[in-house]
């Protein structure tokens, strides 16, 4: 495949990213499956071209447009970020792609708007995992939009040097890294600013386990199991565990957007 | 047929069934060592391990509805069953501890207490581990017949108690786990129902 060259950013971690095969071979994304593996050998299924992203709701040019248009080839950055999961363990993802911010300008936030709804692709024809209603598809994610237009937020159609693998959303997808991976959606056809907090899908499934922010937070254990501490992908059988980082390490630059908001009820 | 069957069945060594149990574990070293476990080694060595644990649990439950349903008997196995499930449920905990909580005795402990999954799985465990301990003919005779086999009942807890700690460990439904609850609760269900031998197991005289 052709190479994408990117511009390497100053907001990247310095940490070293896990290998194309790890990041490639350990999904989840149940459109395709349950399982880690099953997104890898499921998802060359999915048509991924032509694609477009359907803009709506409380934007001056709401249309159809295409991966080309939202993220064109002159302003992909490289981000090197942490990826936290919600089931406890983590990885180094070097995405390729734009600052959400960039996308949510070209097509005008009205002032009105106050989040912003995002929705994966829904063809249970090419996504498998799709036929069984172990969600209810599509899965839908939101973030408040000053957290939609934080620097850190973007939109993603690569990894390494590479477009996006489908098994990872391709053609385009949402990474917020200082979020539980879950709200990072994935192969995204629709973006919708509203007034209100839009629904998602955890959320949706299970309220007292996923909360609509969904920060990494080692102080706020999931109901199940413990988030203060995770297991490091690619670390051996002996890697052990490391001590989870209040917003994943990203504090620093996003706290503030939380000041005076109690993040144990707001989980 | 069935005393056909249960006449080859008595031909079997029970080290044959030690030998076909120690197969997963085989694969599993072999995979350790071939790299064949995929991106997340820990995760697959402990589940793995847990899930053959369970399959042999379920394996033990069956014989007996088996001989009643069917007539064949697998009991000269069963005990093996059993303590091949246990040989699998112990490096099962041990891969959690050492592999996955990376020794965090501190977290492990308040994990322990506040998990449903993780009290679950304690709570068979537990119970297994009285069972394989007292697997020996000697802890039989020491024990008696009935106190013996009034203990080994406790298999009865520790099997849903093993399908729990599995649901309760997942985001989703998922088929595998749901299936084997099923099959769990369909084989104690069965020694209710089913309580002795049904007519046509016993060969009619002539």
């Amino acid at each position: 495949a052709q190479t994408i060259n990117a511009r390497p950013s100053p907001l990247s971690t310095d940490q070293t990213p896990n290998t194309f095969e790890e990041i490639t071979n350990y999904n989840n994304f149940y459109e395709f499956g349950t399982g880690k593996e099953d997104p890898a050998r499921n998802a060359g299924a999915l048509t991924t071209d032509p694609w477009s992203v359907e803009v709506a709701g409380l934007v001056d040019r709401p249309g159809s447009y295409g991966v080309e248009d939202l993220a064109p080839d002159n302003a992909l950055e490289e981000r090197i970020y942490r990826l936290r999961c919600v089931e406890a363990w983590s990885m180094v993802v070097p995405w390729i792609g734009v600052p959400l911010a960039s996308v949510l300008a070209k097509v005008g936030v009205q002032p009105s708007a106050k989040f912003v709804e995002f929705e994966t692709l829904v063809r249970p024809e090419e996504m498998i995992g799709q036929q069984r209603a172990i969600l209810d598809w599509p899965y839908r994610e939101g973030l408040r939009l000053d957290e939609a237009m934080h620097p850190l937020t973007i939109l993603a159609t690569g990894l390494y040097d590479q477009p996006m693998p489908n098994q990872n959303g391709a053609p385009i997808r949402l990474v917020v890294p200082w979020k539980y991976g879950f709200k990072s959606i994935k192969s995204i056809v629709r973006i919708n600013l509203l007034e209100r907090e839009p629904v998602n899908t955890w959320k949706q499934l299970q309220a007292s386990e996923y909360g609509f922010y969904a920060n990494v937070n080692p102080q706020v254990d999931h109901p199940r199991w413990s988030q203060a501490t995770e297991r490091v992908i690619g670390a051996g059988l002996f890697g052990g565990r490391k001590e989870t980082l209040m917003f994943n390490g990203y504090g620093d630059q996003v706290a503030s957007l939380y000041a005076g908001m109690d993040l144990s009820v707001n989980y | 047929m069935i005393r056909g069957i249960n006449n080859a069945l008595r031909r079997i060594p029970v080290w044959a069934v030690w030998l076909a149990g120690a197969v997963p574990f085989a694969v599993l070293l072999w995979d350790i060592f071939t790299g064949g476990l995929g991106v997340d080694p820990v995760q697959e060595v402990e589940h793995r391990l847990g899930q053959t644990a369970l399959y042999f649990l379920i394996g033990g439950l069956a014989v007996t509805p088996l001989l009643r349903l069917t007539g064949v008997s697998l009991m000269r196995f069963r005990r093996a069953i059993g303590v091949i499930c246990f040989a699998y449920a112990l490096p099962h905990v041990l891969a959690w501890v050492v592999l996955d909580m990376g020794l965090l005795w501190g977290q492990m402990a308040r994990d322990i207490l506040k998990r449903p999954y993780l009290l679950f799985g304690m709570g068979s465990f537990l119970i297994l581990i009285a069972l394989a301990v007292t697997s020996n003919n000697l802890s039989l005779r020491r024990m008696g017949g009935q106190a013996w086999r009034r203990l080994h009942k406790l298999v009865y807890v520790a099997a849903p108690l093993a399908a729990m700690h599995w649901l309760w460990a997942i985001k989703v439904n998922e088929i595998a786990p749901i299936f084997w609850a099923a099959v769990i609760a369909l084989l104690l269900a069965s020694r209710l129902v089913i309580r002795r031998p049904m007519s046509w197991t016993r060969p009619a005289r002539s």
